[in-house]
């Protein structure tokens, strides 16, 4: 920044030390103003943008600390530096503690206000272009929530971005935690719907007929437990995006029922009549290949080209290892929040088992890890044992006796869940249960940690 | 032809004619102007400030101001150590764009190495003395090194910086002199009633 477009506003009661300050500032360029106490400087913040703040510390009424405590308020980013005289560098120093850049100790050597302006400009072009890398940087990698360096996704980012503004129906293909859902809602934030809601189902978590209710609503006494009308999840989309996930799995009838609605734009509540008009942009996902399920009539074709409108294809992590520094980096600054715990970040050794690791579960597989690898840490960088990412992938438990049924079976759900990256399709699989046991066992041990989070497949 | 600026020694010492005399000279030569020394008994007692033990740059600069003869800058020279309020010293004070500059010596003539160097002294006077004069023209400083408006704010800075102007401030100056002319043949075809 020039010199001119650095405002700096002297604030003093001394019209003496206001006057000379500024000339002697003023000659180097700088652009400059004067307030001769408190609120008069609070006022000129409010109007405009300054760079420095040079604020004399005992003032009448309201003294420099309170000047400094608004000032930051009212402008993050502005330099405070104190003015002081020897008795009270105590209290400057408190002022550093309270956000002050720095102090002067009055009267101060040329050379030291001389420097100190110079290294406040400096830092706060460096600042500014810290800002603007990180904005571009941003641009770059982002797509709201979803990160990546990676050519594919960037075409994903792109056909999504342009997809988000029409009204078209979507279908994200991709693996078990691929990054879906999150896909599918940065498509809604980014669209013309971004202020009605999204509403998200997993097709896989319910039976037929709880689906069917929970998708269409239901009229009071339709069925046993259906003690009053209920809406359902189309409607509570009006306006917004609902997202279908695992849409692959739902039953023949639910298939025919859903593409009548997307055909007609209207719906009839289980037991019920009448039909209520349904405006939903609809967004389905699955980790299934759709074309082999109606290849082998498992998927009706009707349907499929209905929902295949724009496809967009989520590459699995290991087809993106360029991306893994990126993921750790985002998932870490994300989870010291969460975790409350200041983590540096990984290991080169534990970095080099990341970059090793397969991935069947992907992006969340990796954010699990990463979470139980930064609640284990015993210091600042997680290593490899923290992981948990034994060779087979699964830390073989130790037979533990006094264990009861209940625990050994929560244990072994959890230890298979976090191998299949918390794809529940596959860990039922891999279970040899069906997937609505296996979602009631997740409920059942509280498992999952929310609705559309945690465990859910897709 | 009348000078366009007097330069004047105000100090407690006696003034050093020789060197006032080059001071005459060299920012003379610096800005292509006229300048004259200006001999007078009055001193600004009042600026000396005695719980710091120095002279006020800005009472003097206001004291010069009261005693201008129009139509002239006037730099003063002074033996005196200055400071502006919130500063431990300066080594000089302008008006920028003003009439009135005022110079120290007193830390100027501080040797290094224990070493009296005469020259080296008048050097760094006459680069302040240019320095300041630049200010009341209207120039800033300049980040240009070796440039005479550059800041100095030790004596490293002042022996680094020569005494002319660099290349833009040499045209700035020259752009603001032709300003302050068309300005003053403004005001003369124009003569207020």
């Amino acid at each position: 920044m020039s010199k001119e477009r650095t405002r700096i506003l002297v604030v003093d009661d001394e019209e003496i030390v206001r006057e000379s300050l500024s000339g002697w500032l003023a000659k180097d360029g700088y652009t400059l103003a004067t307030a001769h106490d408190g609120p008069t400087a609070l006022e000129m913040l409010r109007q405009g943008r300054w760079s420095i703040l040079l604020v004399d510390l005992k003032m009448p009424g309201m003294d420099g600390l309170q000047v400094l405590e608004a000032a930051k308020q009212a402008q993050p980013d502005v330099a405070v530096v104190i003015m002081t005289a020897y008795a009270t560098v105590e209290t400057a120093v408190e002022a550093m503690k309270s956000g002050a850049y720095d102090y002067l100790v009055k009267p101060f050597d040329p050379e030291e206000l001389s420097l100190m302006m110079v290294k406040i400009v400096a830092q706060q072009a460096l600042v500014r272009e810290n800002v603007l890398l990180r904005k571009v940087l941003k641009r770059d990698f982002h797509f709201r929530d979803m990160v990546s360096k990676n050519a594919a996704m960037h075409r994903v980012f792109d056909l999504a971005r342009s997809a988000a503004r029409s009204q078209s129906t979507i279908l994200v293909l991709g693996e078990s935690g691929t990054g879906k859902e999150l896909l599918a809602r940065a498509i809604h934030a980014e669209s013309p719907r971004q202020s009605a809601p999204f509403v998200a189902v997993s097709c896989a978590a319910l039976t037929e007929t709880l689906l069917e209710s929970e998708l269409f609503g239901h009229e009071k006494g339709s069925f046993t437990g259906a003690v009053s009308r209920r809406k359902g999840r189309f409607e509570l989309a009006h306006g917004g995006t609902l997202f279908l996930d695992e849409i692959g799995d739902i039953s023949p009838k639910l298939q025919l029922d859903l593409l009548r609605v997307l055909e007609e734009r209207k719906l009839v509540r289980v037991g019920g009549s009448e039909a209520v008009d349904v405006d939903v942009r609809i967004i389905a996902a699955t980790n299934r290949d759709l074309k082999k399920a109606v290849a082998e009539g498992q998927f009706r074709e009707d349907l499929y080209y209905r929902l295949n409108v724009i496809p967009i294809l989520l590459p699995p992590l290991r087809d993106r290892r360029e991306d893994i520094p990126l993921l750790i980096e985002h998932f870490l600054e994300h989870l010291s929040v969460e975790t409350d715990r200041e983590i540096e970040g990984v290991s080169a050794d534990a970095l080099a088992v990341l970059m090793r690791h397969d991935w069947p579960g992907n992006v969340r597989e990796l954010r699990n890890v990463l979470e139980r690898g930064m609640v284990i840490a015993k210091d600042k960088l997680i290593q490899p044992e923290d992981l948990g990412l034994s060779a087979a992938g699964i830390r073989p438990e130790a037979h533990d006796p006094s264990l009861t049924l209940d625990e050994v079976e929560r244990r072994h759900i959890t230890a298979v869940l976090q191998h299949a990256g918390g794809n529940v399709t596959q860990a039922a699989r891999t279970l040899a249960i069906d997937r609505v046991t296996l979602y009631n066992k997740i409920r059942k041990y509280g498992l999952r940690r929310g609705d559309d989070d945690g465990f859910n497949g897709g | 032809m009348a000078a366009d600026v007097h330069i004047w020694w105000i100090g407690a010492d006696a003034a050093d004619d020789r060197l006032m005399e080059t001071i005459g000279e060299r920012t003379a030569a610096a800005f292509g102007i006229q300048t004259r020394l200006y001999r007078h008994a009055d001193r600004p007692h009042h600026a000396f400030e005695a719980r710091r033990g120095q002279h006020s740059s800005t009472a003097i600069l206001k004291w010069l101001v009261g005693r201008e003869q129009p139509g002239h800058r006037t730099l003063a020279i002074t033996d005196a150590d200055l400071f502006i309020p919130v500063l431990t010293f300066v080594y000089g004070e302008a008006q920028l764009g003003g009439r009135a500059a005022v110079v120290s010596t007193a830390r100027l003539a501080v040797e290094q190495d224990g070493r009296h160097d005469p020259a080296l002294v008048a050097d760094r006077i006459i680069k302040e003395c240019v320095h300041e004069l630049g200010h009341t023209f209207g120039l800033l400083h300049c980040d240009t090194p070796g440039c005479v408006m550059t800041r100095s704010v030790n004596l490293i800075e002042v022996d680094a910086k020569t005494m002319t102007l660099c290349g833009p401030c040499e045209a700035r100056y020259r752009e603001l002199r032709e300003k302050d002319r068309h300005h003053e043949q403004g005001t003369h075809a124009h003569p207020r009633r």
